[in-house]
C-alpha cells in the first residue's frame, strides 16, 4: 500500500468503479501477445456472430449446383462446397452456432457448478461426501463419450448436444468452488458475517460466491475450448447440429468426403475451429494473470 | 445496556473415558457490567477458544455462559447479534476483500431490517474516527490501522452491549495501537460497553482493563485487579513469572 493509494479519491459511486475494473482487465490483457490476440480473436468471433448477415456475402443455404467445390478465388473468398454453397458465408453464419453453444453452456454450467461447489465446501460433513461422489461420477465419464450417449438417446440435435455438454461440464467447476470455499471458510470475515446473524445462504451468496467468481470465470473461459472442441466432435460424428446448419465439425463432417480433392472444405473450418479455441484458451490463461488476487491493488 | 458476563465450567473435551483430550479443561470466571476484563497467558492457553466459545462460533463445549443473567444457548440468534460483537486479531483477514466498507456497514443492518442505514453507517464510521467518505473504499483502499476501525465500526453498528476483543491490537504498529486502544476507551466511556479483551500484552492490559485473568493450559490460573501489575501482587507462581517477565521487559525498553 502506497501513499498513492491512500491518497486516491474515493470511487465516486459503484458502476463507474466495475465498469473500469473491466476496462483496466481489458488493458491488462492486451499488454501480453497471446492474451491479446486471444481477446482479439473472440472479440472478432462475437462482431462475426453479431454482423453476420452484413459480412457474409451469400446465404448459408443458397446452393447452385452448378458452381460446387470451386476453389477458393472466383467471387468465393474460401470456395464453394459440393452442392456450391459459398464456405466462408457459411463460417460467417456459423459462428452464430458456436457462440450459441458456448453462451448456453456457459450460464448452465456456471451456476451450477458454482453453487454445488460453494454449498458442499462450505456446509461440509455428510452432504459435501454426498455431492462430492455425485460429481466424481460424472467426473468418470469420458465427456465425449457421455455426450454420445446422452445425444444417442435423446436424439441428435444441437440443443440435445448443448445438454449433453452441459452434463459433462459443471464437475471440474464444483470441484473449483468447493476447493477455494474451503480455503476461506474459517476466516475471520465469515466468522464476523456469522456474529452477524447472517444465514448460510446469505453468507454462500454475499462472501463466499464473489470470491470464487474469478477462478469460476477463468476455469469457464478455459472449459470453453473444450466446449467447442466437444460440439465440433458431435456435429463431426452426425450427433450435434443437423445439416444444413453451418456449424464448424459438420461442415468438416461432410467435407471429408472430397477431401483429397477439395482441400478448401475442411480447411478452412478447421482454421476456424482452431483458432477458436486456442483464443479462448489464451484468453483464459491472460485472465489468470489478470485476476490474480496478488494483483488486486491494480483496480 | 451494559450486561454482566458469568462463564462457569466452560469445557471442551475430544473423546470420553480414559483417553479423552481435554482440549480446554474449565474454565470460570465472571465479568460485571461495563468492566473492562482481560484474558492474558501465553500461546495455546485458550483465551482466543474462550470467546470463541461465548460467541457460540465453536459450539462443542460444555458448561454455562451466562449473559446479563441468560443462558447463552437460549439467547435467539438474532438477538445474540445485537448483544454481543466480536472484533478479531488480524485485520487483514477479518474484512472481505472484496466488499467496500459500505457492504461491510449495511450488511447486519439489512439482515436485522434496521432503518436510517445511511444515518447509522455514517456514525459508526465518525465514532471510530473516520471520515464518512471512506464508506466506499475497499479494504485494500486502507491501511491495518484503518481496516481495523472499519472492523470496530462493523461490530458497533448493531450496537452491542458487549464486545468480545480478540487481541484486537497484536497485528498493528505500536503508535497505531495506541489509536486503536485509546478509542476503545473513549467508545467504553461514552457507551458503557463491557469489555473482554484477549491479550498477550500486559501493557495493553495495564492500559486498559479493570481486571484479568491469566490463563495456562485452558486454565484460569488467577484473576487479578489491574493494580496487581505494577508491584506483581499475583500468587500463582506462573502468574508471577509472567508479570515479573513482562516489568522486566518494561524495564529494558
Amino acid at each position: 500500500m502506497t501513499a498513492k493509494d491512500i491518497d486516491m479519491p474515493a470511487p465516486v459511486s459503484r458502476m463507474p468503479s466495475s465498469l473500469r475494473a473491466v476496462r483496466n482487465i481489458a488493458v491488462f490483457l492486451m499488454r501480453s501477445p497471446p492474451s491479446a490476440f486471444g481477446l482479439i480473436v473472440v472479440a472478432v468471433l462475437v462482431a462475426t456472430a453479431v454482423f453476420a448477415p452484413l459480412i457474409a456475402p451469400y446465404s448459408p443455404y443458397a446452393q447452385n449446383l452448378t458452381n460446387v467445390l470451386q476453389p477458393p478465388g472466383n467471387g468465393h473468398l474460401f470456395g464453394t462446397d459440393e452442392l456450391g454453397r459459398d464456405i466462408f458465408s457459411r463460417l460467417v453464419w456459423g459462428s452464430r452456432i458456436t457462440l450459441t453453444i458456448i453462451f448456453l453452456v456457459s450460464i448452465v454450467v456456471g451456476p451450477i457448478g458454482l453453487i454445488v461447489g460453494t454449498t458442499s465446501g462450505y456446509f461440509g460433513g455428510r452432504f459435501d461426501t454426498l455431492m462430492m461422489r455425485i460429481t466424481d461420477i460424472f467426473l468418470s465419464f469420458p465427456s465425449l463419450i457421455l455426450a454420445l450417449a446422452f445425444v444417442a438417446a435423446l436424439g441428435p440435435s444441437l440443443n440435445n448436444a448443448i445438454i449433453a455438454i452441459a452434463l459433462t461440464a459443471w464437475p471440474p467447476i464444483a470441484r473449483l468452488a468447493r476447493a477455494e470455499t474451503m480455503t476461506f471458510r474459517k476466516a475471520d470475515y465469515i466468522a464476523a458475517a456469522r456474529l452477524q446473524g447472517a444465514s448460510p445462504m446469505r453468507i454462500i451468496v454475499k462472501s463466499i460466491m464473489p470470491m470464487c467468481l474469478p477462478s469460476v470465470m477463468i476455469r469457464l473461459t478455459l472449459n470453453m475450448a473444450t466446449v467447442i472442441l466437444t460440439a465440433a466432435g458431435l456435429g463431426f460424428l452426425g450427433l450435434g447440429a443437423q445439416p444444413p446448419m453451418p456449424e464448424w465439425g459438420a461442415m468438416i463432417a461432410t467435407g471429408r468426403r472430397y477431401m483429397i480433392d477439395s482441400w478448401w472444405l475442411v480447411t478452412f473450418p478447421g482454421i476456424a475451429i482452431l483458432s477458436v479455441s486456442l483464443a479462448f484458451n489464451l484468453l483464459g490463461d491472460g485472465l489468470r494473470d489478470a485476476l490474480d488476487p496478488k494483483q488486486m491493488n491494480r483496480r | 445496556m451494559t450486561v454482566s458476563v458469568e462463564i462457569r465450567d466452560l469445557a471442551i473435551t475430544f473423546g470420553q473415558g480414559l483417553s479423552a483430550v481435554r482440549v480446554l479443561p474449565g474454565v470460570s470466571f465472571s465479568v460485571a457490567a461495563g468492566e473492562c476484563f482481560g484474558l492474558v497467558g501465553e500461546s495455546g492457553s485458550g483465551k482466543s477458544t474462550v470467546l470463541r466459545c461465548m460467541s457460540l462460533l465453536t459450539d462443542i463445549w460444555t458448561g454455562e455462559v451466562r449473559i446479563g443473567g441468560r443462558n447463552v444457548r437460549d439467547i435467539p440468534l438474532k438477538e445474540r447479534c445485537r448483544l454481543m460483537q466480536m472484533v478479531f486479531q488480524d485485520p487483514y483477514g477479518s474484512l472481505h476483500p472484496r466488499q467496500s466498507v459500505r457492504t461491510v456497514l449495511a450488511e447486519p443492518l439489512r439482515i436485522h431490517g434496521m432503518d436510517n442505514h445511511e444515518a447509522r453507517m455514517n456514525r459508526a464510521l465518525t465514532d471510530v474516527g473516520l471520515p464518512v467518505s471512506f464508506l466506499d473504499r475497499f479494504p485494500h483502499q486502507l491501511s491495518g490501522g484503518q481496516r481495523q476501525r472499519v472492523a470496530i465500526a462493523r461490530a458497533l453498528i448493531l450496537e452491542p452491549s458487549l464486545l468480545l476483543l480478540d487481541e484486537p491490537t497484536s497485528a498493528l504498529d505500536v503508535s497505531v495501537q495506541a489509536e486503536i486502544l485509546n478509542l476503545l476507551n473513549r467508545l467504553r466511556e461514552e457507551r458503557g460497553f463491557t469489555y473482554i479483551m484477549v491479550t498477550h500484552d500486559l501493557a495493553v492490559v495495564d492500559h486498559m482493563c479493570d481486571r484479568f485473568a491469566v490463563m495456562l493450559h485452558g486454565e484460569v490460573t488467577e484473576v487479578l485487579p489491574r493494580a496487581a501489575i505494577p508491584g506483581n501482587g499475583a500468587t500463582h507462581p506462573y502468574a508471577r513469572e509472567l508479570i515479573a517477565a513482562s516489568l522486566e521487559y518494561e524495564g529494558q525498553l
